[in-house]
């Protein structure tokens, strides 16, 4: 399984993850069109399900709070993303995309749609 | 008009009248139109203040009669110049006032923001939370004159059809200069993420439009797209697109604020009865930290914004869409002050 990691810019971690956290993540982020890895109580999680909901998208959504391996998955997303926030983060078609501002700017420069397209997410 | 205008000078500026014709004064209020016509050469032959030996020689009735109705016309004209210049004098008098005072109203705001951020030292706020919005305050009042100022030459460029290569420098600086602001907004942000959602730095007139720590991007967009006709077919596309897509993202960044706005007041709201309230301060203070990312995300929106919009269009629509945002900010400062200025019922 490879990452789109590189085009985005994030430094991709080679060793001390466990393996099978990090294996969970990729498979389910790979089940669906679009997938979106979040926290319940976070606002800014909200912020990006409206605005895939109001592209007409339906993303399926993770709420790491309610998982029980939640945490884990958690930190294994933040050393993925190289920050402290873990939530939310959005995988298309099985590739990572990143957090709120990289959908954003991806969006606007258009070239989220063609994605969403690409993964059977958007018709025309 | 005329008629009253000359008996209210005579009444005001006496001087004008000689006391030695005094029972002409009936007759030399009412002037026949064409009377006034034929008197165009003397009128301004009474410009003179000395006599001249013309005067001297015809002093028959009828030429004092009709000097002194030009002298009267005269004086009439420059009392009108001098009432006009002193009600000029007392409306830009009045428009500096209203400046002033929305300038010491903001003034005064921040005063009460310092006494406020010092009287919530029991939470350990350390003193650089003023200092930086102290600094971020000196900042943009820079900023503005130097916005000022590319518009004024954006606006000379355009109207002189300067090359692309010399627009394109113009586009780059303007880009630039938005970049700054947003730097210098997140600055601002680590010192008080309040003071960006109320805009306090702002005029009144750009507060009622303020969004989550500045202006709607779909508001950039509509100033814009009327100035940059005609586009092709395939900038129009990408412009429907870019409008779409910003109207979508602000859309999203707007419910997320919501749902934050709510989740705090139930934080705050719960066990109000039962008095003891640390947990909820330390579930809203996590909810206050959420808003920062949202001013944070609201600005990078801006920014790709505008640089998507720079991508779309050629340098010189670029220019002309640069223009119109500086100029549509400028005239809505311009607006706060003169509703600021305007006649109002005394208290």
């Amino acid at each position: 399984m490879h990452y789109q990691g590189e085009s985005w810019g994030y430094y991709m971690p080679t060793s001390s993850m466990p393996s099978d956290t990090m294996e969970r993540v990729v498979k389910l982020a790979s089940e669906s069109a679009v997938v979106i890895f979040s926290l319940s109580s976070c606002c800014m999680c909200h912020a990006v399900k409206r605005l895939f909901c109001g592209m007409g998208v339906n993303p399926t959504v993770y709420e790491l709070d309610q998982d029980l391996r939640g945490k884990e998955m958690e930190r294994a997303l933040m050393r993925l993303l190289g920050n402290s926030q873990a939530v939310p983060v959005v995988f298309i078609g099985g590739k990572l995309i990143g957090s709120m501002d990289r959908v954003m700017a991806s969006h606007i420069n258009g070239t989220l749609v063609p994605l969403l397209k690409e993964a059977g997410a958007l018709w025309l | 008009m005329a008629i009253y205008e000359q008996f209210h000078h005579i009444s005001r500026w006496g001087d004008a009248f000689n006391v030695d014709n005094s029972p002409n004064t009936g007759s030399s209020t009412i002037v026949p139109a064409d009377v006034r016509l034929n008197n165009k050469a003397e009128y301004i032959s009474c410009e003179q203040v000395e006599p001249s030996i013309s005067d001297q020689e015809t002093n028959k009735p009828a030429d004092k009669i009709q000097r002194r109705l030009a002298q009267n016309r005269e004086a009439a004209r420059k009392s009108r110049l001098r009432k006009k210049a002193y009600v000029q004098q007392l409306e830009s008098s009045r428009l500096k006032l209203a400046q002033l005072e929305q300038e010491l109203e903001r003034a005064r705001q921040q005063g009460i923001y310092k006494s406020g951020a010092s009287g919530a030292g029991g939470f350990g706020l350390p003193a650089t939370v003023n200092s930086g919005i102290t600094a971020f305050e000196m900042e943009y009042t820079h900023w503005v004159e130097e916005q000022n100022r590319q518009i004024c030459e954006l606006r000379t460029a355009l109207a002189a059809h300067v090359t692309d290569i010399e627009l394109r420098i113009l586009v780059e600086s303007g880009l630039n200069h938005y970049c700054n602001l947003f730097r210098m907004k997140a600055d601002a942000a680590k010192a008080d993420v309040f003071y960006l959602i109320s805009g306090i730095w702002r005029t009144s007139a750009e507060r009622f439009f303020h969004w989550i720590g500045g202006f709607r991007p779909s508001e950039i967009l509509n100033v814009v797209v009327p100035q940059i006709e005609p586009l092709t077919d395939q900038q129009h596309l990408e412009v429907c697109n870019l409008r779409q897509s910003s109207q979508q993202a602000e859309d999203a960044l707007s419910q997320g604020v919501d749902k934050l706005q709510q989740s705090l007041a139930e934080d705050v709201a719960s066990g109000l009865c039962s008095g003891n309230y640390r947990a909820q301060m330390v579930a809203a203070i996590d909810k206050l930290e959420g808003l920062e990312n949202f001013v944070s995300q609201a600005d990078h929106l801006r920014q790709q914004t505008l640089q998507q919009m720079v991508r779309i269009l050629t340098t010189r629509q670029a220019a002309r869409g640069f223009l119109a945002m500086g100029e549509y900010f400028h005239r809505l400062r311009a607006l706060s002050s003169l509703w600021a200025a305007r006649p109002r019922e005394s208290a």
